[in-house]
């Protein structure tokens, strides 16, 4: 319902939908644990989505179901209105089509080189050389690792090129869907910014939908057009970013926090200056600020 | 506490018969001063020596020319080695690396066990050791279960129950969420305040440097600024020209600023933006 009112995007079928998804970690032991409980998700084509939870919410735990890896203790999950879990489901065609990059996707580079080692996605998927080919040099364009770098051993790149070339790996394989696990962890503020924007122009340029998993508010408030937030197995709020933020205390108590630039302005609300406290970046804060409180530019 | 003098740390380059083909200058003419006590931050991207730094106070690289004096231990000196480890301990960024025991408390007793402590008196300072981090509840657990935030201040523990005058974090909090990041800043600022233990942070984390007594900014081996964090956060210009972030309240009044309302710069914390801005009303 409330997914259905972003960016006026209706849900059509078409894409990944979520029906009370329940996950339980060894079913029937001791250890029994539900990592997920009653999750109903939509998740169309073409979105701009961050998914944000702190270690432990259940987040991974859904990111895997997303693509097939983990099958529901409970409910279902349909991809086209197909539910990816019945016998005659082509599990390898919805890997490609719904891509996903792990955490620390750098560690898995493997190949000789660059391009061989993003053309293995596609040869996987049993295209011709040519067309693996293509697939990867249009990839790796894309991420911006240019020519020179092909015949580069993927070790002897920098880290943030590394993470470039696995981004490039799956999105040789066209996915519709592309779902990024903390595509930032380890990197330093020019590589964060790097990568960010990187994933900010595949999505305007591919327009395929990116779901971008992180526990950074401040990293997902500017780039991202609607907010999941998983706490204790659950689904908390979803809903546009500066609706999320607005509950700002309650996504403390889940472990996580709005991006800085919400509390800096819920303290000036606090000591009196009556302002909008839903600005998501530092213009807009400035902008809001001096339109209370005037200035020189009135 | 710490004393740099000229520090020059070349990395050899070898080609793939493993000859050596040339050098890398890591570092380049540092020189610093660490005074007991302090807690220090050291800011840089991504290859601007602050890793390579890290190690020389540890000794687990020794200077290509220059000195360094830990504590007064030249680590120059061979002998000295294992007095200079134990006087400045070091927390890496990867806990899962650094941690070997089943069991949190062995875990924590590996390194005086290691010294030669007496069994007592090991257990005397693991008890202390996970009560300043406040992780003594957890002392029985395996640490496969713990968070990466309680991973990260089980290592802390394990440096502190080697007794150091000095620890040196490098990136300890890169691969933590915020609730495990805030735990092992607190648990950092404790031991400086409360046991006068010198801290020296390395960190991507502008909002960590904020509490630091003295930041040192690193670029192209170079200590490219130093001061205090008003000091350094003033120059918001200079920080970003480096690739570095500036706490996002600084970078607000700083663009308030520019846009004539008259606040100083080195706004540091909400409060002092909420003082600057509405103070006189």
């Amino acid at each position: 319902m409330q997914a259905a009112r972003l960016s006026g995007k209706a849900f059509d079928g078409m894409g990944i939908k979520l029906e009370n998804v329940s996950y339980i970690y060894e079913v029937g032991t001791a250890m029994q644990t539900a990592a997920l409980e009653d999750v109903s998700l939509e998740i169309p084509e073409n979105q701009f989505i961050g998914l944000i939870g702190h270690t432990g919410s259940g987040k991974s735990t859904l990111v895997q179901l997303l693509n097939g890896l983990l099958k529901p203790t409970e409910g279902r999950v349909l991809y086209n209105g197909k539910n990816i879990h019945e016998q005659d489901y082509d599990k390898r065609a919805l890997r490609a089509e719904v891509g996903l990059v792990f955490q620390y996707p750098e560690h898995q580079l493997f190949e000789a080189d660059v391009l061989s080692d993003v053309m293995f996605g596609p040869r996987n998927l049993g295209l011709d050389e040519a067309a693996c080919k293509k697939s990867a040099v249009e990839a790796l364009t894309s991420v911006g690792i240019g020519e020179e770098y092909f015949k580069t051993s993927p070790f002897d790149l920098s880290g943030g090129q590394k993470r470039r070339v696995a981004i490039a790996g799956v999105l040789a394989m066209h996915p519709k869907i592309l779902i990024l696990d903390e595509p930032t962890a380890g990197l330093d503020p020019r590589g964060r910014d790097e990568i960010l924007g990187l994933i900010s122009e595949m999505k305007q340029k591919m327009s395929m939908t990116i779901i971008l998993v992180s526990h950074s508010m401040d990293d997902v408030a500017r780039y991202v057009e609607r907010i999941i937030v998983m706490g204790h197995g659950k689904k908390i709020f979803d809903d546009e970013p500066r609706r999320v933020f607005r509950h700002y205390r309650e996504l403390e108590d889940l472990g996580l926090s709005a991006p800085q630039i919400t509390y800096i302005l819920q303290e000036l609300k606090e000591k009196g200056l009556d302002l909008e406290t839903d600005a998501l970046t530092v213009a807009e804060a400035a902008d809001e600020i001096i339109r209370k409180l005037g200035g020189p530019d009135r | 506490m710490i004393k740099i003098s000229r520090l020059i740390h070349d990395y050899i380059q070898r080609d793939e018969e493993g000859n050596p083909s040339g050098t890398i200058r890591a570092l380049d003419d540092i020189s610093l001063d660490v005074e007991p006590g302090q807690f220090i931050a050291i800011l840089g991207h991504n290859g601007s020596g602050k890793s390579t730094l890290a190690k020389h106070l540890n000794a687990l690289l020794f200077p290509t020319e220059g000195a360094v004096w830990v504590n007064g231990l030249d680590t120059r000196d061979q002998n000295l080695i294992w007095d200079i480890r134990q006087t400045a301990g070091m927390v890496f960024q990867n806990p899962d690396n650094q941690i070997i025991g089943q069991v949190v408390e062995e875990d924590v007793g590996f390194g005086p066990e290691n010294m030669g402590v007496p069994t007592q008196e090991i257990w005397n300072r693991v008890e202390e050791s996970l009560k300043a981090v406040g992780m003594y509840e957890y002392r029985k657990k395996s640490p496969n279960r713990l968070s990466g935030g309680q991973k990260q201040r089980v290592s802390i523990a394990g440096v502190i129950a080697m007794h150091p005058r000095c620890i040196v974090m490098d990136e300890p909090t890169a691969m933590l969420d915020p609730s495990g990041r805030a735990d092992v800043i607190n648990a950092a600022m404790t031991l400086n305040r409360e046991e006068g233990i010198t801290i020296i942070l390395i960190t991507h984390y502008m909002e960590e440097a904020i509490r630091a007594d003295r930041i040192f900014v690193m670029d192209e081996g170079k200590v490219a600024m130093q001061g205090t964090p008003r000091e350094i956060f003033s120059r918001v210009e200079e920080m970003q020209a480096l690739h570095l972030d500036v706490p996002q309240v600084t970078l607000l009044a700083h663009t308030l600023r520019q846009r004539g309302l008259s606040i100083p710069e080195g706004i540091l914390t909400r409060e002092e933006l909420a003082e600057a801005l509405l103070g006189g009303n």
